[in-house]
C-alpha cells in the first residue's frame, strides 16, 4: 500500500482510539477534571506519567540532538531521567500526602500567603507556556510532513487538534488516553530502532547494538567517529566535551526542572496513597527509560545512515537528481534544503560552511525520517508518524491542563472570585486552554530553538522557581513567606534575564539586546542551561531572608510535620 | 502530639533523610562524576564498542536511576512499617 494512504489509516485509527477514550471518560466534575477523581493504579499512573512526560521533544527532538551532538547531548538523557530520582525522593510522596490539586495551592498554603501563590502561578504559566511552544514546534514538524504541507500550515492543523482534544477530557480522559498513547509511542519508537539495529549490527536490542560491531567487524561507534571526522565534523563520542561546566549545569537544570514541572507533579495527585506515589514514580521512570536508553542508538544509527546515504563511498557523493523519495518529501516541508554551490549536481555534505551543500538539515526531522532513510517497510514509517503525534498530543494536553487549572482554580477561585461555581470554573479553565493554545501556537511559528532546546528553556524556568520553593517547603521549617516569595522571584528573574538577553524577549526575534553571542556567556554557560544558577540564587535568597524575618507560624510548622509522615493521606480533594 | 509519638516522628524523618542522602550520592556519582567530570579517564576503558564514560553518560546512569527509585520505594515502605506510620 502507498505510504501516504497507510499513514492516514494508522494515524486515523490511533486518533479515533484517543477520541473514543476521551469521550468515554469525559469529566463531569472539577475533581475528575483536575485529578481524575482519585485512585488510578500506580503502574497505570506510571504509564500515563511517562506519556505525559515524553513529549515531542523526547520523541522527535531528542534523538535528533543526539545524532548531531553525540556525547554532548548526554545532558538530555541524564537530565530528563535523573530528575525523576529527585521527584520520587524529594517531592512526589509529600505532595501526595498534602493532598490537594495544584502546585500553587501547596506553595500558597505552606508559605501562608496569597502573594506566594500568585508568584507560583506566574512562574508556572511562564514555564508551561514555553514548554508548549516546544511541543508546537514538534507538532508542526510532524503534521507538515505527514499531511505534506509547509511547516506553518502543519502547525495550524496541530493547534486545532490539540485544543479539541485537551478541552474535552480533563484529567480523567487525559489519564486513560495517555496510557493508550504511551503504548502507541513506545511501540512506534522501538520497532524502527530494533529493525535498524538488526540491519547495522545484527543485534535486535538497540541498547546493545549501539555498542556492537558492524558487518565489517568494526564497532559501530568507532565507525561513526571515523565517518564524521573524515568529513570535518566533531568526533561523535567526544563532541561537546570541551565545555564540561556547561554540561554539568545543564544536566542539573534539566533535573531540577523535571522535578519542578507542574504537569508531572500533578500526576502524583491522582494515585490513592503515599506508597502509591513512590511506586508510581518508580514505574514512570521504567517506562521513560525504555525510550531514553533506545534514543542514543536511534541518534547514532540515524546519523551514520544519513552520512552513508549522502556519501556512499568516500569522496563519492549522492547525485541530486537521484536523491531518494524521503529527501524530496522533506524538501517540501522546507526543513531540509540543498543548494548546489559548486554546480556539479552532487550533494557535498561537510562541516565546512563555505562548501557544505546540505544548507538546511533541521534536527527535528531525524527521528521521523530515520525509518525512511533506513528503507524500512511503509507500515513502520506510518507507525512512527502516529507515535510522534501521540507524544506531542499527550504532553500538550497535560500542560494545557496545568495552565488551565492554575488560572481557573488558583487564580480565579483561589484569589479573585472565591465564590465561583463549579460549572463556571470548568468553563473558565476551558477558555484559558484556548488562549494558551493560541499563544503557544503563535510563538511556535518562530520557535527560539529546536523542539528540545525550547523545552530546555521551560525546564530552566521551572528549575529556578518552583523546584526550590517546593523542596524548601517540605525539607525546611525555617523558610518563611518573605523568603520563599523573594527566592522564587530572584530565581526566575535571574534565569529569564539571562535567557531573554540572549534569545529575545519572550523569544520574539530581534528583541535580544546582546544577541546569542557565545563570548558573552557567563562562565560559558548557555542560556538553556542557566536554570540551575537561578535555582542556586533562589535557595540562597530564601534562606538569608528567612533568617532575617519572622519565624514560620506554629500551625504551618505542624503542616510540614504532617506531610512528612504518610499516615492518614486520604484521597486528593478540592476545597 | 505526645512526646513519644513526636520522638518517633523525628526518628522516622532522620532515617528517611539518611536513605535519601545515600541514594543521592549514588545518583551524583553515576551521572555527574562518571558521566561528566571523569568521562575522559573512564573513556580509556572499553565496554565492547562503548567507551565507559560515554556509556555511563548515555546508558549506565539511566539504569542506575531506575534501580535507585525502586530501592528507595522498597526501603521507604519498610521504614513506614518499622516506625508504624504506614497508611491504613
Amino acid at each position: 500500500m502507498e505510504l501516504q494512504t497507510l499513514t492516514y489509516i494508522v494515524v486515523g485509527l490511533t486518533f479515533a482510539l484517543y477520541l473514543g477514550i476521551a469521550v468515554w471518560a469525559r469529566a463531569a466534575s472539577t475533581g475528575e477534571f483536575y485529578v481524575a477523581g482519585k485512585g488510578i493504579h500506580p503502574i497505570l499512573n506510571g504509564m500515563a506519567t511517562a506519556a505525559d512526560w515524553m513529549s515531542a521533544a523526547s520523541f522527535i527532538g531528542m534523538a535528533g540532538l543526539i545524532a548531531f551532538n553525540g556525547y554532548g547531548a548526554s545532558v538530555f538523557l541524564m537530565g530528563w531521567t535523573g530528575g525523576y530520582v529527585l521527584l520520587a525522593m524529594l517531592l512526589a510522596p509529600y505532595l501526595r500526602k498534602y493532598g490537594k490539586f495544584t502546585v500553587p495551592e501547596f506553595i500558597g498554603d505552606r508559605f501562608y500567603s496569597r502573594t506566594a501563590r500568585l508568584v507560583a502561578i506566574i512562574c508556572l504559566i511562564l514555564a508551561s507556556v514555553t514548554y508548549v511552544i516546544g511541543q508546537m514546534k514538534g507538532i508542526g514538524v510532524a503534521f507538515s510532513r505527514f499531511l505534506e504541507l509547509d511547516y506553518d500550515t502543519g502547525l495550524y492543523v496541530g493547534m486545532a487538534i490539540v485544543f479539541f482534544y485537551a478541552t474535552l477530557g480533563g484529567m480523567k480522559g487525559i489519564t486513560y488516553t495517555q496510557i493508550a498513547q504511551y503504548v502507541v509511542l513506545i511501540f512506534a519508537y522501538t520497532v524502527p530502532a530494533v529493525f535498524i539495529s538488526m540491519q547495522l549490527t545484527g543485534n535486535p536490542l538497540p541498547q546493545l547494538g549501539l555498542g556492537g560491531t558492524m558487518a565489517d567487524g568494526t564497532y559501530l561507534l568507532d565507525k561513526l567517529d571515523a565517518v564524521l571526522t573524515d568529513t570535518g565534523f566533531k568526533e561523535y563520542t567526544t563532541a561537546g566535551m570541551d565545555n564540561r561546566l556547561n554540561m554539568f549545569v545543564y544536566t542539573l537544570t534539566l533535573m531540577f526542572g523535571t522535578a519542578g514541572l507542574p504537569h508531572v507533579i500533578t500526576r502524583f495527585f491522582t494515585v490513592p496513597n503515599v506508597a502509591g506515589a513512590r511506586r508510581s514514580a518508580a514505574w514512570a521512570l521504567v517506562f521513560i527509560s525504555l525510550l531514553y536508553t533506545v534514543a542514543p542508538a536511534v541518534g547514532a544509527m540515524a546519523r551514520l545512515n544519513l552520512m552513508q546515504t549522502i556519501e556512499p563511498t568516500k569522496g563519492d557523493y549522492l547525485v541530486y537528481a537521484e536523491r531518494p523519495q524521503w529527501f524530496k518529501n522533506w524538501e517540501k516541508t522546507g526543513l531540509l534544503a540543498f543548494e548546489d554551490k559548486n554546480g556539479d549536481g552532487k550533494i557535498q555534505y561537510t562541516a565546512d560552511k563555505a562548501t557544505n551543500e546540505m544548507v538546511k538539515v533541521d534536527r527535528d526531522i531525524m527521528v521521523l525520517a530515520n525509518p525512511e532513510i533506513a528503507k524500512l517497510p511503509n507500515w513502520v514509517i506510518a507507525l512512527v508518524a502516529a507515535g510522534g503525534l501521540a507524544a506531542a498530543l499527550s504532553t500538550a494536553a497535560g500542560l494545557l491542563l496545568a495552565i488551565a487549572s492554575s488560572i481557573s482554580h488558583d487564580l480565579l477561585k483561589g484569589i479573585l472570585t472565591p465564590n465561583i461555581s463549579e460549572k463556571s470554573e470548568l468553563l473558565a479553565s476551558r477558555i484559558a486552554m484556548a488562549f494558551a493554545v493560541l499563544g503557544a501556537g503563535y510563538l511556535g511559528l518562530h520557535p527560539p530553538d529546536f523542539a528540545a532546546g525550547t523545552v530546555a528553556i521551560a525546564f530552566g524556568l521551572a528549575a529556578s522557581s518552583l523546584f526550590p520553593a517546593l523542596m524548601m517547603g517540605i525539607f525546611s521549617k525555617r523558610v518563611n513567606r518573605t523568603g520563599a516569595i523573594l527566592g522564587m522571584l530572584t530565581g526566575i528573574i535571574v534565569t529569564m534575564l539571562y535567557v531573554f538577553q540572549h534569545k529575545g524577549i519572550m523569544f520574539i526575534p530581534g528583541t535580544s539586546f546582546m544577541g546569542g553571542m557565545e563570548q558573552n556567556w557567563f562562565f560559558g554557560i548557555s542560556p538553556n542551561a542557566f536554570g540551575a544558577v537561578g535555582a542556586l540564587a533562589n535557595f540562597a535568597v530564601a534562606h538569608i531572608v528567612s533568617r532575617m524575618t519572622a519565624e514560620v507560624p506554629q500551625d504551618v510548622q505542624e503542616l510540614v510535620e504532617h506531610i512528612r509522615v504518610p499516615q492518614g493521606a486520604g484521597a486528593a480533594h478540592v476545597d | 502530639m505526645s512526646q513519644e509519638s513526636e520522638n518517633n516522628a523525628k526518628a522516622y524523618w532522620k532515617a528517611n533523610l539518611r536513605l535519601v542522602m545515600i541514594c543521592l550520592v549514588i545518583w551524583f556519582v553515576v551521572s555527574y562524576l562518571f558521566g561528566i567530570m571523569l568521562v575522559e579517564p573512564l573513556n580509556e576503558i572499553r565496554l565492547g564498542g562503548y567507551k565507559l564514560g560515554f556509556w555511563f553518560a548515555q546508558q549506565g546512569s539511566i539504569y542506575t536511576f531506575v534501580a535507585l527509585v525502586f530501592f528507595y520505594a522498597w526501603r521507604m515502605n519498610a521504614l513506614d512499617r518499622k516506625f508504624g506510620v504506614e497508611e491504613d
